[in-house]
């Protein structure tokens, strides 16, 4: 109770003990942009953390549900083995859905590699149907030796292959973002505590005056930690809100859901970024209370 | 022996029957509320304010004091002295603790300065008053707020605006620079500024290093009634100096004990002084 007690007078301080030490404007200025430019930097990490997090669960859970089915016959097959298909999925359990895509659907997933105006007649186009599974979702080995039986043209695709590496990407992308949180926490704290180094080193005659005439260290500890504590939140503030700012900014997420579009905060999201000024504060109090004591301590 | 309280007033009689009575009864005042806050008793029983048991100070391999034996006695009033160079700053930075004796045993008000923690040490320090040669200050706040910062730092706030620092000031003779900054004053102006400072916590011991050594000789000799006078009150006060006639003129108020570096060790001065 006592520690806290200290830790919120160390804050709170006065402003009487504040004027121990001289208005040491560069530093302290230096100290407040560094503060602002890495909550800057925090809040875009953050958002980009937030919207990997969303896509890897979207592909996870769309891709989870859904497979395919392609159907490569000769002409005169197609249809009946489409059928037989068909009729196989509708009697699997674990299956809700299946349906043949059509012809506009397959020239649309087409479209981004051959154009527009791709005529489906003319290539020997696979057939696909799509298939929505149950939670619970089918056997898939059993499925596999059923179409094959039913019909020989069909390979049943339930996107695993591919699925794996894009949510694990997606989840990895995530993990860096939060690591780059960490990173910029960190990197705020070697800053400030440089700053509060030197701040504490150009003011070594005013440290000597105040432990000469009976100051204990706390006292002139606070002083330094007051300030730079002071300056680096509101530093934050002001790198926080810029950053938001620049977020509401960006283009609204597409329907499509590409993934650069949709980086921001959505809902509560955009009270997460209120946080970090908080955290460069803490970062900002810790740091220069621990450089303010290590200095202190090799003083008489 | 400290002067109770109620000596201190009859002690008052005789020390504000030369000039400046004024500016005496502040520090007659001043010393009286310290001995009440204080509590004497636990005062008389201290043996001693600072004590040096074969204490040695070497730096860089070469000794600058060996076997140095001294013990203050509570309202006892030294001389040190001895040629530039022979050691008195340094053997009154071991007295406060800004420097540790290479070996020996430096004790500061009955405890030994190597067992006592950074906290132990500055609570200390308030109960000390040190004019320093090259006095040093809060550059950026003014003469009146330097003055008062040993009130400040020790939590003792409430007594800034009943500590008549105008007063003080005024028998330093620096009333008119209350308001000014540090770098505007002279060396002498420090001095008595740094005075003003060692002197607003009424502090149980003076260490001060050539505190006349910038006055002129009227300033000095005002500066050193004023410390004969806080001796007269109990106060403990270390004087390092070269100069002679001062330490004849004080000799001739309060009886001194005078101290020589030679050789690096302390020594009792002959009868010359």
């Amino acid at each position: 109770m006592g520690k806290l007690t200290g830790i919120i007078e160390d804050i709170r301080g006065d402003r009487k003990s504040d004027r121990v030490v001289p208005p040491s404007g560069f530093t302290t200025r230096l100290t407040a942009f560094t503060a602002a430019a890495m909550a800057f930097l925090a809040v875009f990490a953050l958002a980009l953390s937030l919207a990997a997090g969303r896509l890897a669960d979207r592909w996870d859970a769309e891709l989870a549900r859904t497979s395919t089915v392609r159907i490569s016959a000769p002409e005169g097959q197609m249809a009946a083995q489409s059928e037989a298909v068909l009729n196989v999925l509708r009697t699997t359990p674990g299956v809700e859905t299946a349906r043949v895509m059509s012809d506009e659907e397959q020239r649309k997933l087409l479209e981004p590699w051959f154009g527009p105006d791709l005529s489906l007649d003319s290539l020997p186009i696979p057939r696909l149907i799509e298939v929505i599974e149950t939670g619970v979702g089918p056997d898939v080995e059993g499925l596999r030796l059923r179409l094959s039986a039913e019909a020989p043209g069909a390979v049943l695709d339930d996107h695993t292959r591919w699925r794996r590496p894009l949510v694990t990407a997606a989840s990895r992308l995530r993990l860096m973002a939060l690591l780059a949180i960490a990173l910029i926490a960190t990197s705020t704290a070697a800053m400030i505590t440089l700053a509060a180094q030197s701040a504490l080193a150009a003011n070594g005659q005013v440290i000597q005056v105040l432990r000469l005439i009976g100051a204990r260290d706390v006292f002139i500890a606070r002083a330094f930690v007051r300030r730079f504590t002071i300056r680096s939140f509101f530093g934050a503030c002001v790198g926080t809100g810029a950053a938001m700012l620049a977020t509401l900014l960006l283009p609204p997420a597409a329907e499509e859901g590409a993934f650069l579009t949709g980086l921001g905060f959505q809902d509560f999201d955009w009270l997460l970024p209120l946080a970090i000024p908080v955290l460069v504060g803490i970062v900002a109090f810790w740091a220069t209370r621990m450089a303010a004591f290590r200095t202190l301590a090799r003083s008489m | 022996m400290p002067l109770a309280p109620q000596r201190i007033s009859f002690s008052l009689v005789l020390a504000t029957q030369g000039h400046h009575s004024k500016y005496l009864f502040y520090f007659v005042k001043i010393a009286y509320k310290a001995a009440l806050r204080k509590n004497l008793t636990r005062q008389e029983s201290e043996h001693s304010v600072i004590e040096l048991k074969n204490a040695a100070f070497s730096y860089g391999g070469a000794d600058i004091l060996t076997e140095m034996n001294l013990r203050l006695s509570p309202g006892s009033f030294h001389f040190l002295t001895g040629p530039s160079g022979t050691g008195k700053t340094t053997l009154l930075k071991l007295c406060y603790h800004a420097l540790l004796p290479s070996s020996g045993v430096v004790r500061m008000f009955e405890q030994d300065v190597r067992a006592m923690s950074r906290d132990d040490v500055a609570k200390l320090r308030r109960r000390i008053g040190v004019v320093h040669q090259d006095c040093q200050f809060l550059d950026h706040l003014s003469v009146a707020e330097n003055v008062l910062m040993p009130l400040q730092v020790s939590g003792r706030e409430d007594e800034m605006a009943s500590s008549n620092l105008m007063e003080l000031l005024g028998w330093v003779g620096m009333a008119d620079h209350a308001e000014a900054k540090p770098p505007e004053l002279s060396g002498g102006e420090r001095q008595r500024a740094a005075l003003a400072r060692a002197l607003i916590m009424s502090p149980d011991l003076i260490l001060a290093d050539e505190p006349t050594g910038n006055a002129a000789w009227e300033m000095g000799q005002r500066l050193l009634s004023l410390l004969v006078v806080l001796n007269k009150m109990g106060k403990t006060i270390l004087i390092a100096t070269h100069d002679l006639n001062l330490i004849r003129t004080a000799k001739a108020q309060v009886s001194a004990r005078v101290l020589r570096i030679q050789d690096h060790r302390l020594q009792l001065a002959g009868a010359d002084l």
